[in-house]
């Protein structure tokens, strides 16, 4: 087969080999349960103390503060459900922004449907940033729980989570301010992630966005934070998370968390350039295009595009065919035939979510990747469009 | 609730991925007509030529299809068909398969093109995921209308078959044809549908005819 360019990073990234190398020995050798008395056991305690050590060190919190976690969704979950069942005599409303990934905003919505709490839906600006004053005068006397995604996944645009929380913190409503959560897992391998810096009282994260295994994430838990747990049976990470620790994806989880901190300027200034050749060729080369997402306040490996008048699913067919490997918000990929709700959230129409393709770029990506996508993606467009009887004017999707 | 799919004999390439999503592949004649389609219609094309379109649109996906003939006024067989389709590779290949089937061997009468259903365009392509029958149900759609649009040009009125929907809850203003498109989307038990539709949920003396049209839909589209 000729080239393959995998540009569906924000989906998930393959392993580290250093990454894999850390945690080879936990398979095997190491492989006791960390909740044993014998020195076996000992040994893969030790481990994953050190791995929770260092990831402390990086968020520059304390040890006991991080719970690992199945992945970003469990910590999620825990997040915004453990912690509005565990606190609502303080108050039942919740604030989330409308375009959060669906493990933030499907609990708020159960919470809502089932558990008699009132959510409010921030809704984003047309380039997808939430503002620290709309949340602010969105806060009640009843909220408890503010949850806004550090960046967002499908579009990419970074949210001024510092001074959202700054301001929300400063607010005289309600009386004792309310928890924030961040969603941090597509920022974990770009952003500073220093928790002193930023403010948030939780914050979650997974490794298999950052080259590290999948299946493991952690969820931050300021000390203090009362969470009810979504799980019984043991003792374990404080008995709000029990079962048996998966030592070698938290080693893994560690190793991939603190490589990908170390390495991130660097490789952020690569992926910008790299992801800005790609946005600006599509735009150039391809009429009635449009990007979604901040124009710079975005993660450096993101390029959401839209194609006017084709529909996402059988563009990415055409570009899976010449190994080009992306994903789409149109609502014909999804399992509910609903187009993709972070970009209708944007008030952007239907059409525009039908034609946003999603390329995001990761270590592996290089400059001939990109040349070779804005090579082939232009006759696959007007084949397209060539078949379809849809001619969306320019005013509607601008 | 039953998370059951009903299991058709035209059903292939379902594949359930581990986030219990639904995920497919295509086979081989969908690739085929999704790569290189058939009969659509080109920019230089003389549209003198055809006597009658059609036009649908697709509630589930947001997707639209357009088609065109040339039927012998005599004969009253389809000479030409052409299309264009916004929509999933499932639908093009669906489309571009139908514009063959009803142009082959001389042409289909419209009488027979009124016979042919989702499930023949499907068994030719060799079987679609579940979760696309509704793209087939899509281009079956528009050739109705075209053939409608046909006799209605000829004056022949009388042959014209209005597929008109029928509100079965007038509270929640669900059709027969929301049912229908629940169905096909896989919703086969009250639960679902009423998930999708919000049928009956003010009103359940409405539920027993839903009732019998899942069971009506699921026979039709289903077979069993
Ligand atoms: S046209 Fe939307 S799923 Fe096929």
């Amino acid at each position: 087969m000729s080239r393959q360019v995998y540009l569906d990073h924000a989906s998930t990234t393959p392993l580290d080999k250093r990454v894999l190398e850390a945690m080879m020995p936990y398979l095997t050798e190491h492989y006791g349960n960390p909740s044993s008395f014998h020195s076996i056991g000992k040994e893969a305690k030790d481990a994953i103390d050190e791995a929770r050590a260092n990831i402390a060190k990086l968020l520059v919190v304390r040890p006991d503060e991080i719970l690992f976690t199945s992945g970003g969704t469990e910590a999620d979950n825990m997040a915004i459900l453990g912690y509005a069942r565990a606190n609502k005599e303080k108050g039942m409303h919740v604030i989330i922004g409308a375009f959060e990934h669906h493990a933030v905003l499907e609990s708020a919505m159960h919470l809502e449907r089932k558990e008699n709490f009132s959510v409010t839906y921030l809704t984003p600006g047309r380039d997808g940033s939430i503002t620290p004053e709309q949340v602010v005068a969105a806060l009640r006397e009843d909220t408890i729980l503010v949850s806004v995604m550090m960046a967002n996944n499908e579009i990419g645009t970074i949210e001024p989570i510092a001074e959202i929380v700054k301001a929300v913190k400063a607010s005289k409503v309600p009386k004792t301010p309310p928890v924030f959560h961040t969603d941090a897992c597509q920022a974990a391998g770009v952003l500073d992630l220093d928790v002193s810096k930023l403010g948030v009282d939780m914050l979650a994260m997974n490794g298999g966005k950052i080259y590290g295994p999948k299946g493991a994430g952690f969820l931050y838990v300021k000390r203090g934070i009362k969470l009810q747990p979504l799980m019984f049976g043991g003792s374990q990470e404080r008995a709000i998370r029990p079962g048996t620790e998966n030592v070698p994806a938290i080693i893994g989880l560690a190793l991939a968390f603190k490589l990908a901190q170390e390495e991130r300027k660097e490789e952020n200034e690569r992926l910008t350039v790299l992801r800005d050749r790609l946005i600006n060729g599509v735009l150039k080369t391809i009429t009635k295009t449009r990007l979604n997402g901040h124009a710079t306040d975005r993660l450096p490996n993101n390029a959401n595009l839209s194609f006017m008048d084709i529909e996402g699913e059988a563009l990415i067919l055409y570009l899976d065919a010449a190994g080009i490997y992306t994903s789409t918000g149109s609502a014909c990929t999804s399992a509910s035939l609903d187009p993709s709700h972070v970009i209708l959230s944007l008030g952007l129409p239907y059409e525009v979510a039908h034609g946003s393709i999603r390329f995001t770029l990761g270590r592996s990506t290089t400059q001939e990747d990109i040349d070779y996508v804005l090579e082939t993606l232009p006759p696959l467009v007007a084949k397209l469009r060539s078949l379809s009887p849809v001619n969306v004017d320019a005013k509607y999707f601008a | 609730m039953s998370h059951a799919q009903p299991s058709t004999p035209g059903t292939q390439g379902d594949v359930v991925t581990k986030d219990g999503a639904k995920s497919w592949f295509y086979t081989p004649e969908v690739k085929e007509h999704f790569f290189h389609p058939k009969n659509f219609l080109k920019d230089d094309e003389d549209m003198a030529m055809f006597n009658a379109v059609g036009k649908v649109g697709s509630p589930a996906c947001g997707d639209e299809l357009r088609v065109w003939m040339q039927v012998d006024p005599t004969t009253e067989n389809i000479k030409e068909f052409r299309w264009k389709t916004f929509g999933c590779g499932s639908a093009i290949a669906s489309t571009s398969m139908a514009s063959v089937m009803v142009t082959e061997n001389g042409g289909m009468t419209l009488e027979q093109a009124r016979g042919l259903k989702p499930q023949d365009i499907m068994s030719r392509l060799g079987g679609l995921p579940q979760r696309k029958f509704h793209c087939s149900v899509l281009c079956d759609k528009a050739l109705r209308d075209a053939i409608n649009d046909y006799y209605r040009r000829a004056g022949k009125t009388d042959k014209i078959i209005v597929e008109s929907a029928r509100v079965i809850d007038p509270v929640a203003k669900v059709t027969d044809r929301d049912i229908e498109e629940a169905v096909l989307e896989g919703a086969v038990t009250i639960e679902a549908v009423q998930q999708k539709t919000k049928v009956g949920i003010g009103n359940p003396s409405v539920l027993p005819a839903v009732e019998e049209l899942i069971r009506f839909y699921k026979e039709k589209y289903f077979g069993a």
